[in-house]
């Protein structure tokens, strides 16, 4: 097939730059994908952030006018929409990237150029999910996005039609890049590296694109349908000729509880392996955390109904999903304990990382028992869709996700920077995510217990919310405040010259064997595994107490020895070839999105974006069909 | 001890978590008009009786918890020129186990009375009940009272001590019925009638709201139930069914009022679906508040304002100003038909005739 | 076409499947959960039309059965394709390539004709809840049938010009693995779809 190159214009010959702008674009390694991946994740994590501190502006007043209703409802539902498919999702994704294939001792992942494809799909469906901002007002509805309020009847603007495509070319790259995951953990794990010695975080990260890969499907079905009711005018939801609002709300939920746990098992893997380093302990329980984990991906199929409890399913079924929604704490439970018998005992040190996977903890119990309240129908009939809600999540997804990722950023920062995070700026961003996040969300809790609704623009005075929700803005400006100092540290970092060792955390597992940042092909020798934390134990060993004791230096057992560091041959080593493909594809495929989107307020126009987008799509898809696998010969 | 090493404020942390605890406490019984913590009849109560057991369950697992985590941080700190490294612990099977069991019994103490609960609000007592048909809408409420041949908009009278059983569904999108101090929310669906029941043990007025969001107005959806003795309810009633007071106005008619708002007597079968009908195919109308016995009412546009002749007059003048986004405001001929324009005297004649419409 | 690389040595450590096999086995294991999503909304919404035409009014069981009978019988010769090539017998795989896509191509035919009948009996996507469900059920395992017929091609193409060697038989097997599972989704469908309302047609 290698010939087939041959008929290709000039300008699309194999690219074979490694340096500049350039060399991003069609690069195929997974730890420059996972730096995209994390800088474009971050990027919308800004984004979303100026959205929410919007908010919290507005609402910090009763009475407020700082936004207009339609622009505040644009704001809520954009907000979520950002931090979970464009920061939260992605960011996970980065680590998947930069760690996965390290911890398994591989060289890249199963399809590096299916993976080049799933970055650039992510970043120009975020592209387009935002494009509503420029064309005419985004989408409004709340993400939940509740038919039949999302039809063009009442929604005639085209807001909606950006989420459609939006969150389908989402879907396209999540589930590339999880089929992608699932491939490159069962099939390329290093000699030895059985999948009970298999790094926490890899274990998730597998859980993860199997969740992925069964629940983007069912919300592809269901935003393909409210697609084709909008576009073609179809009746899924259209309650006039008898479309069930509540298939909407099924199909969604059955996707969007998975979602829940694909945004936090990710930052659980993280937890897990950031706290055995600092601990100088392995993880408690190892069997247990990564069954719980398990435990957890099946189980989240099957309590969605739990967000439905007030539409009326009847006794049973709420009573059913009740009984299901208490069981799923069990294993969060689990975890939470192994992650303290981790601690205990152990030579714990403050690092930064350290102290996000310990706010991640103490937070996520607050979120935990607060989610044990609105698992009772009764009960949650008065919390539904109030601030009680809202408080619930952010310590799931913000104390928990975001504290968790914020672990992994300062962890693995200097592995793939080869730089050293100023340590004072991480702990004083630290304190202010801390303090801030406690203090915005913390009040929520009362504010939704004293009848605050959710996603109201504005409340007057005489429902006694105000002193609440001016603290809450100010703990959320708190926040803002700590991401500058985050911000500050990364950029000063990143210009200073590479200072950061293999090891600087005295790490247990491969990655931390071969320097900082990896080479290309990370490991010269692909290594062969005896134990699980396998390169811990090239560096320590068990005295008679049961106490590690450090393997001398300069013995047999050196790690830069075993994993083959020491050796300057690189030849043989297979890297795969660059290509412009994925990004044509993907390029094709966003614009195509965008053209069906814009049918409805400028039909012309969409109709020759979308013609334009379908032929560079085909041209992509073609070229990539006939380019060899491997490097130009 | 690590706790003298690290000149831990502790006096200081205790008395301000004091005053914290304090603050809150003395919070958690307030008059707020829409607080969960003040039910005012029994399905509330129940539900925030729940919400007590999960909460101090989940009080003591949090400072089990959080304890032992704050404890491990300090206790086990890494001190200055520590040599020995750890003793390496893998796990503790019987440990898993416990931590697996107890945690699930704890929730068995959650489950009974959630499940028990459940199906004790499944359905109304027994006996005589009054029974109300509410239709939510883009952003105001409709309540029928099928037996009596009443209709009204955004105030929901009832007599004290009597189960009140609704039933629930929208006409566009989903809204959620909910009134803090009565009863949790159940949504309001089109396509679906959702049922449900609560009572009032005493006389008085309370806030409800529209809990899921249903568009541009959804913060201002607001309603009021005013919970009366039987004898006062009864009276309404009868006022509600007495022939309109006056004749309807002339500005009434010719600025197309009638196209969405009714005031003849209750609204005939039917009419509220042709104006949603109308509106779905793109006709300027929606379904309105019937406004037969208008000012029988205390407020206006959805609870948002008092009634009063200024109230009324800034409401007709601008709608769009006083709630943005509202149906009449966007769709009626009035603000956007030269020939159906408001001059301020046909505003005057507007207020005057609605203010009579007793 | 992505990376082909040979099982590791150490089995334990890999599902010994080559990397694109396994793909193709999570990916339709993914499209299960789609078609899954679709059949239970045409099931959620059978009999719910609030006006016509309804089913029995446009459906021609025998005629849906030979089409899908056509369907299952490329999924033999999809077999004989790739037992062709795993013997190296490239003039049987081409026969069998352009026969299982012809016979696919058979089936879309018969999906267009049947498609533009029930137009003309007034049943299109918009028309009622039957239409939007029918449609788009039958319409994506039709987009399915029309990639799958699209890869057949490309397959034979490249036969013909004796690109493809027989060493290359994952190849045809990862499209045959596909085309199978084309066809198994069609049966449930004709079941969900037609079959289940065979009882009102005959009566």
């Amino acid at each position: 097939m290698a010939t087939a190159t041959g008929a290709l214009p000039r300008f699309l010959h194999r690219p074979t730059t490694y340096n500049g702008i350039w060399s991003w674009v069609v690069t195929v390694d997974h730890k420059r994908i996972g730096v995209l991946y994390g800088a474009s994740a971050l990027i919308f994590f800004l984004l979303g952030g100026v959205e929410a501190l919007t908010i919290r502006t507005q609402l910090m007043r009763p009475g407020s006018t700082a936004v207009s209703p339609d622009v505040f409802s644009q704001l809520f539902t954009m907000h979520a929409l950002t931090m979970i498919f464009l920061a939260i999702m992605p960011l996970g994704v980065a680590f998947f990237n930069l760690v996965v294939p390290l911890q398994i001792g591989a060289r890249d992942v199963a399809f590096p150029r299916l993976n080049a494809l799933s970055y650039w799909v992510f970043l120009f469906g975020g592209v387009l999910l935002n494009a509503g901002w420029v064309f005419g007002g985004a989408a409004g509805d709340g993400w939940f996005a509740y038919a039949p309020i999302t039809t063009s009847t009442f929604s005639p603007g085209p807001g909606m039609n950006f989420y459609v495509l939006g969150l389908l070319t989402l879907g396209v790259s999540s589930v590339a890049g999880a089929l992608n995951f699932v491939v490159t953990i069962l099939n390329m794990r290093a000699p030895g590296m059985t999948l009970m010695r298999m790094p926490v975080f890899t274990w998730m990260a597998l859980v993860t694109s199997f969740l992925l890969i069964t629940a983007m499907p069912v919300i592809t079905i269901a935003l393909i349908e409210l697609g084709f009711d909008r576009f073609l005018g179809t009746n899924f939801f259209n309650s006039a000729a008898g479309g069930d609002p509540i298939l909407w709300q099924h199909l969604f939920w059955v996707f969007g509880h998975p979602e829940v746990y694909i945004l936090i098992l990710p930052a659980m893997g993280i937890v897990s392996e950031v706290l055995p380093t600092f601990s100088k302990k392995p993880l408690f329980g190892y069997p247990f955390v990564v069954f719980s984990g398990l435990f957890i991906g099946v189980m989240g199929w099957g309590v969605w109904s739990h967000h439905m409890f007030t539409v009326g399913l009847g006794a049973v079924a709420n009573a059913t999903f009740a009984i299901t929604t208490m069981l799923i704490a069990v294993p969060t439970g689990v975890k939470i304990f192994n992650w303290l018998g981790t601690l205990w005992g152990g030579s714990l040190e403050f690092k930064t990382p350290m102290l996000f996977a310990v706010g991640f903890i103490a937070l996520f119990i607050i979120g935990g028992l607060s989610g044990v309240s609105h698992a009772s129908p009764p009960s949650d009939a008065q919390q539904q869709d109030t601030y009680y809600i809202v408080a619930h999540i952010h310590y799931v997804l913000f104390g928990g996700a975001i504290f968790g990722l914020f672990a992994g950023i300062y962890y693995w920062f200097p592995k793939f920077s080869g730089r050293m995070l100023n340590e004072g700026l991480g702990k004083l961003h630290f304190a202010l995510m801390f303090f801030g996040m406690n203090v915005a969300f913390g009040p929520m809790h009362w504010l939704g217990l004293d009848g605050m609704p959710r996603r109201i623009y504005t409340y007057d005075t005489a429902m006694g919310w105000d002193f609440w929700n001016l603290v809450s803005s100010l703990g959320a400006y708190a926040l803002g405040i700590g991401t500058l100092v985050f911000i500050w540290n990364t950029v000063a970092t990143l210009r200073k010259p590479h200072d950061a060792p293999a090891d600087p955390w005295d790490g247990r597992t491969l990655e931390w064997a071969i320097p900082s940042p990896p080479p290309i092909y990370n490991f010269r020798e692909i290594p062969h595994v005896h134990a699980r934390d396998d390169f811990w134990h090239q560096k320590y060993t068990e005295g008679a107490d049961g106490r590690a004791v450090p393997v001398p230096r300069g013995g047999a057992h050196q790690p830069a020895a075993q994993y083959g560091q020491g050796h300057e041959d690189t030849h043989g080593i297979h890297i795969p070839g660059l290509s412009y493909f994925p990004f044509i594809t993907a390029l094709g495929l966003g614009t195509a999105g965008a053209g069906i989107a814009l049918q409805q307020t400028a039909s012309l126009a969409g109709v020759i974006v979308m013609a334009v987008g379908l032929l560079v799509l085909f041209f992509g898809a073609y070229g990539w069909a006939f380019e060899p696998a491997g490097p130009e010969e | 001890m690590v706790v003298h090493s690290l000149r831990i404020p502790w006096r200081l942390i205790i008395l301000a978590s004091l005053m914290l605890v304090t603050v809150l406490w003395s919070g958690c019984y307030p008059s707020n008009p829409q607080s969960t913590f003040d039910p005012a009849g029994r399905i509330a109560r129940e539900q925030l009786t729940l919400f007590q057991i999960i909460f101090w369950t989940a009080a003591f697992v949090f400072v089990v918890v959080e304890g032992a985590l704050i404890y491990a941080v300090f206790r086990f700190r890494k001190k200055a020129g520590q040599q020995p490294l750890p003793k390496q612990t893998h796990g503790n099977t019987p440990l898993e186990v416990t931590w697996t069991i107890i945690p699930a019994l704890i929730l068995v103490v959650i489950a009974v009375p959630t499940i028990t609960t459940i199906f004790a609000q499944a359905d109304a007592p027994e006996g005589e009940v009054v029974r109300v048909k509410a239709v939510a809408h883009q952003w105001w409420w409709e309540f029928n009272y099928p037996e009596v041949g009443v209709t009204t908009a955004n105030e929901l009278h009832i007599p004290i001590n009597k189960p009140i059983t609704l039933q629930l569904t929208s006409q566009d999108v989903i809204h959620s019925f909910w009134i803090p101090k009565l009863a949790g929310k159940t949504d309001m669906i089109p396509t679906r009638t959702n049922a449900m029941w609560f009572e009032a043990e005493e006389p008085g007025l309370f806030y409800g709201q529209c809990a899921e969001f249903c568009g541009t107005a959804h913060a201002l959806m607001r309603f009021r139930v005013i919970a009366q003795s039987q004898a006062e309810f009864d009276a309404w009633v009868a006022a509600q069914q007495a022939p309109p007071a006056a004749p309807m106005a002339r500005e009434f008619g010719l600025k197309g009022c009638t196209v969405c708002h009714t005031v003849n007597g209750p609204d005939a079968e039917g009419v509220q679906e042709r104006r949603m009908d109308g509106f779905r195919q793109g006709q300027p109308q929606f379904p309105a508040p019937n406004l037969t016995h208008f000012a029988t009412r205390d407020t206006l546009a959805a609870g948002l304002l008092e009634r009063s002749d200024d109230n009324l007059r800034r409401w007709i003048q601008d709608p769009g100003e006083v709630k943005p986004g509202n149906r009449m405001g966007e769709l009626a001929g009035a603000y956007h038909n030269a020939n159906q324009s408001l001059s301020d005297a046909d505003v005057a004649a507007l207020v005057a005739y609605l203010q009579s419409l007793k | 076409m992505a990376t082909a690389s040979a099982p590791a040595a150490h089995p334990e450590t890999t599902t010994g499947l080559d990397h694109r096999k396994l793909l193709m086995w999570a990916f339709l294991g993914s499209d299960c959960l789609f078609f899954g999503s679709l059949v239970a909304t045409y099931l959620l919404y059978h009999g719910k039309s609030l006006t016509g035409p309804y089913p029995y009014e446009v459906f021609n069981i025998p005629y849906t059965s030979v089409s899908a009978f056509v369907l299952l019988m490329s999924s033999l010769t999809m077999v004989l394709a790739l037992a062709a090539i795993q013997r190296g017998d490239m003039r049987g795989l081409k026969i069998w390539l352009l026969a299982t896509a012809l016979l696919g191509s058979v089936f879309l035919g018969g999906q267009y004709f049947e498609f533009t009948t029930f137009v003309e009996h007034g049943l299109t996507i918009k028309s009622n809840l039957f239409g939007s469900t029918f449609f788009t059920l039958t319409g994506f395992h039709g987009l399915h049938v029309t990639v799958g017929v699209i890869i057949l091609l490309s397959f034979w193409v490249q036969a013909l010009r004796s690109k493809i060697k027989p060493e290359q038989h994952l190849n045809i097997e990862l499209a045959g693995l596909y085309w199978h599972f084309v066809d198994v989704v069609w049966i449930v469908i004709f079941t969900v779809v037609y079959l289940v309302e065979a009882p009102n047609i005959i009566t």
